[in-house]
């Protein structure tokens, strides 16, 4: 496994999604309320770039016509098909045992260390004073 | 020749009015006096669905001498009950009085139908259950009706039609399923139309054949409305019976309405499994007539799709004429569905049916 | 329940080897003007003030709204240069034609509604509009791409002159019909514009859409788009009744007809109900002189999409065994959001030569591509 920097900090602001390529994949690196979090860029079901779909909440009803909205900015709703994702997990709304995206783990460094770290970060131009967004793949 | 379902309780049997005019001790002074007035009480009131000489309405030995199909209490008995051996037969009034325009017309009629069913068929032999007859386009009069006719535990079912005024699910029909539910009735959907709408979404056909057919896609799109409105949310323990549906166009439309949920979940986001799981929890279906493929392995694939062993009920929609003898099952149904969908399924969806009836 | 296949590998020949027809691609305007070329001045002038008219409440928006914007696209169709998906064609070649190294596309375009126009006499001049659009913007720079000729089903006069003036021009492949009628499309009323396809050459394409001023169910109009879509199979059911039932394919013995849209698994278990219940009432409809399913074996093809995913995927097998594997043919249905990728959309192996009928030669031998 190694290490890639992807990103700074600064490009991807908190509700948005930035796609990247790491070791010849796409993934998409979410910035949800500041906690950032990487899912493959394919649906698991239909093959759509799914980290095109849009950033939502969670609608949900205890009972019909009860409507309410949780986890806002939580959920990934693929571009196509419609398939909602838990961008925290990349389980799927409608299978959650069976059906999930895969996700990748995703680290925010101080940029000091990683200037002076073993890291890849060819995407990125190293600024000392920036923090980073890292990838483990 | 002994029948292949003896001892089984037989889902959807027709009894048929002779003539409107049998109501008329059954209703009080205003709405007989009414009904005379119009010359109700010499029209049968038969519903387009099932013309009388249409050979789908009555089996040629089935028919009795005069009168309409289902309307002879002696040869219900004989062919329907003694023909097959059944232990009950669950009656299924398909009437006029369900879908009058006037919403009290229709309820007066209902209620003097479950009176005089209750009374003349009931009455008269012990295997024999009934379902109460509903205005399905008025829900109070019909709940108000349920709540009437529930004591009497012979009637073990409500009856409303696939094709309706409004989809079956919408919530302005909810206190129909509410006082089902409190009374552990299940809703039984029979085929046929109120013909408020045209029988398909590209129009009026020209042939009974082609809203004969279209009945099984009037049930399909009864399925995606009581799902995608949440009545098997908010009414957990409700059931439904598709009667004379076909059966065979199931396991294909369960495919389509999960893959619906999958996208279009967030419209209807009280439904928090796919459609096929309350669908197999909640809804079953009468075996006659049963659209069959041409070979036995498509049919036992079918049943697999299906998915439950559960959902099936005995029935020889007597008297339509779908089959001839008594070879109401479907050559090539599995064998360890048998005992199931002639006795334990109907007890289980009729919990009535195990009860001593209690008047 | 179990269900998909993460991160499967792409079914890769499909781009590569195969020769891929897409019997549903539709393209769009980027604008309402750029039929005004192909309008009359007194058209145009009728577009811009009074516009389209159909059977329905929302003058603009779909009776039951999609759940992504512009009537339900597929949120990455947007053409990095503007306009609505399936408007430019360069992305059009990025994303499909060239993606997935289609041969052949057949489009059907549901736009200038010609279809369901109240106002008849501009629905006629509203589909030669469209078809004159197809041809010069779509088929003459990108002659991959074969249109679907436009007509009025409630003016057959106009719909016969529409169909005969495309007749013999390669840029069209077929007819395309409203679905959703004034009247089931079985009924007489319609044979005349039937005669024309086939005396021309040309199948007739039914794709779901348009309004018909019907409810969508027989019990009525569903709440949801939730109803609404699924609705399509039911709608599909009804057509291949009409057709066979009413006589067409008695009338007609040379007419081929296509249903887009509409998915398929549906169709065995109707073959078997029409054949069983046509055998009963069969003394009502004496011109249906052979069992239902002959005539749809010999008339109808499927179009795949949206395709059905059964819970046990090998169950896709069967459908397509009763069905007859020469009978259907794979569609996207391009830029819409419940469209269908080639690559993944079939989640069981295909045989070689299954996947052939299906993807390219099926399609090939109906619209006759070389």
């Amino acid at each position: 496994m190694a290490r890639h920097v992807v990103a700074t900090l600064d490009e991807i602001a908190p509700g948005t999604c930035k796609i990247v390529t790491v070791a010849g994949r796409e993934i998409g690196i979410f910035n949800v309320a500041s906690q950032f979090y990487g899912l493959i860029n394919r649906c698991p079901h239909g093959g759509a770039p799914l980290c095109r779909g849009r950033i939502h909440g969670r609608m949900e009803a205890a009972a019909p016509g009860q409507y309410r909205l949780t986890r806002p900015g939580e959920m990934l709703r693929c571009p196509w098909h419609g398939w909602e994702f838990d961008i925290r997990t990349g389980q799927s709304w409608c299978d959650p045992d069976n059906v999930r995206v895969r996700s990748y783990a995703v680290s925010v460094e101080p940029g000091e260390t990683l200037a002076k770290g073993p890291f890849v970060a060819d995407t990125v131009s190293v600024t000392v004073d920036q923090h980073y967004i890292v990838v483990d793949l | 020749m002994t029948s292949p379902a003896a001892g089984a309780i037989d889902c959807d049997v027709h009894a048929a009015l002779p003539g409107t005019h049998v109501l008329l001790p059954y209703l009080d002074d205003y709405w007989r006096e009414h009904v005379v007035m119009r010359g109700l009480d010499h029209d049968n009131l038969n519903t387009s669905n099932y013309p009388p000489g249409a050979p789908i309405s009555g089996r040629p030995d089935w028919r009795p001498a005069k009168g309409d199909p289902g309307s002879d209490l002696g040869l219900l008995r004989k062919q329907a009950l003694d023909g097959f051996g059944t232990r009950f037969a669950i009656l299924n009034v398909i009437h006029g009085a369900q879908i009058m325009f006037s919403e009290d017309l229709s309820a007066a009629l209902c209620r003097a139908i479950n009176d005089w069913i209750a009374a003349e068929w009931l009455d008269r032999d012990p295997r024999l259950r009934a379902s109460i007859v509903v205005p399905i386009h008025s829900p109070e009069l019909a709940a108000q009706e349920i709540e009437r006719k529930a004591e009497d535990r012979r009637f073990v079912q409500v009856l409303m039609l696939a094709m309706a005024e409004m989809p079956l699910g919408r919530r302005a029909n909810w206190p129909i399923y509410r006082a089902a539910q409190r009374h552990d009735l299940p809703i039984g959907i029979h085929a046929g139309s109120a013909y408020r709408h045209p029988p398909t979404s590209i129009g009026w056909p020209s042939y009974l054949l082609e809203d004969y057919v279209a009945q099984s896609a009037g049930f399909a799109t009864t399925l995606s409305s009581l799902v995608a409105e949440g009545v098997f949310v908010e009414f957990p323990s409700l059931r439904v019976v598709l009667l004379e549906s076909g059966v065979t166009w199931l396991p294909a439309y369960l495919w389509r309405l999960n893959k619906t949920w999958r996208g279009i979940r967030a419209e209807v986001p009280w439904l928090d499994r796919a459609p096929a799981d309350y669908i197999r929890e909640h809804v079953r279906l009468t075996i006659q007539p049963f659209d069959q493929p041409p070979e036995q392995r498509q049919l036992e694939r079918i049943i697999e799709q299906i998915g439950s062993d559960e959902m099936l009920l005995f029935s020889t929609d007597y008297p339509h004429w779908h089959f001839d003898g008594t070879d109401a099952i479907p050559d090539g149904m599995p064998a360890h569905l048998m005992r199931k969908l002639l006795v334990d399924n109907p007890l289980k969806t009729y919990s009535r049916l195990s009860k001593e009836p209690v008047r | 329940m179990t269900s998909m296949v993460v991160e499967r590998a792409p079914e890769a020949s499909i781009e590569t080897k195969l020769g891929f027809v897409d019997c549903d691609i539709h393209p769009y305007m980027k604008a309402p003007g750029e039929l005004d070329p192909f309008l009359s001045a007194r058209w145009r002038e009728h577009r811009r003030t009074i516009g389209s008219r159909g059977r329905q409440g929302l003058a603009y928006t779909a009776a039951y709204p999609r759940m992504s914007p512009a009537n339900g696209m597929r949120l990455d169709g947007w053409p990095p240069g503007g306009g609505v998906p399936g408007s430019d064609l360069a992305f059009m070649r990025e994303q499909l034609l060239d993606q997935f190294g289609v041969t052949g596309g057949i489009m059907l375009p549901l736009l200038g509604r010609a279809s369901d126009e109240r106002n008849v006499e501009f629905g006629v001049a509203m589909a030669r509009a469209v078809n004159d659009w197809m041809a010069h913007c779509w088929s003459d720079p990108e002659p991959r791409l074969r249109g679907s000729i436009q007509v009025t089903a409630e003016d057959p006069a106009a719909a016969i002159a529409e169909i005969e003036h495309r007749a013999g021009d390669r840029r069209f492949a077929q007819v395309q019909l409203p679905p959703r009628g004034l009247e089931p499309l079985g009924r007489r009323r319609y044979w005349p514009i039937f005669e024309a396809a086939a005396a021309n050459g040309f199948p007739v394409a039914l794709h779901l859409g348009g309004s018909s001023g019907h409810a969508s169910t027989g019990s009525g109009w569903p709440s949801f788009y939730h109803e609404e879509h699924p609705s399509y199979v039911q709608s599909m059911e009804a057509l291949v009744t009409s057709l066979v039932i009413e006589g067409v394919f008695e009338h007609v013995p040379t007419l081929k007809v296509v249903l887009v849209e509409g998915g398929f698994a549906w169709l065995p278990a109707l073959t078997w109900r029409l054949d069983k219940h046509w055998e009963r009432l069969r003394a009502e409809v004496p011109h249906v002189k052979r069992p239902p399913s002959e005539y749809i074996h010999e008339h109808i093809w499927v179009t795949t999409q949206p395709i059905e995913e059964p819970e046990r995927p090998q169950d896709l097998m069967h459908t397509f065994e009763w069905i007859g594997w020469d009978q259907v043919m794979f569609s996207t249905d391009y830029p819409h959001w419940d469209q269908d990728d080639p690559r993944f959309a079939i989640k069981v192996n295909l045989p070689a030569d299954k996947k052939r009928m299906l993807f390219r030669d099926n399609a090939r031998a109906l619209y006759g591509f070389a």
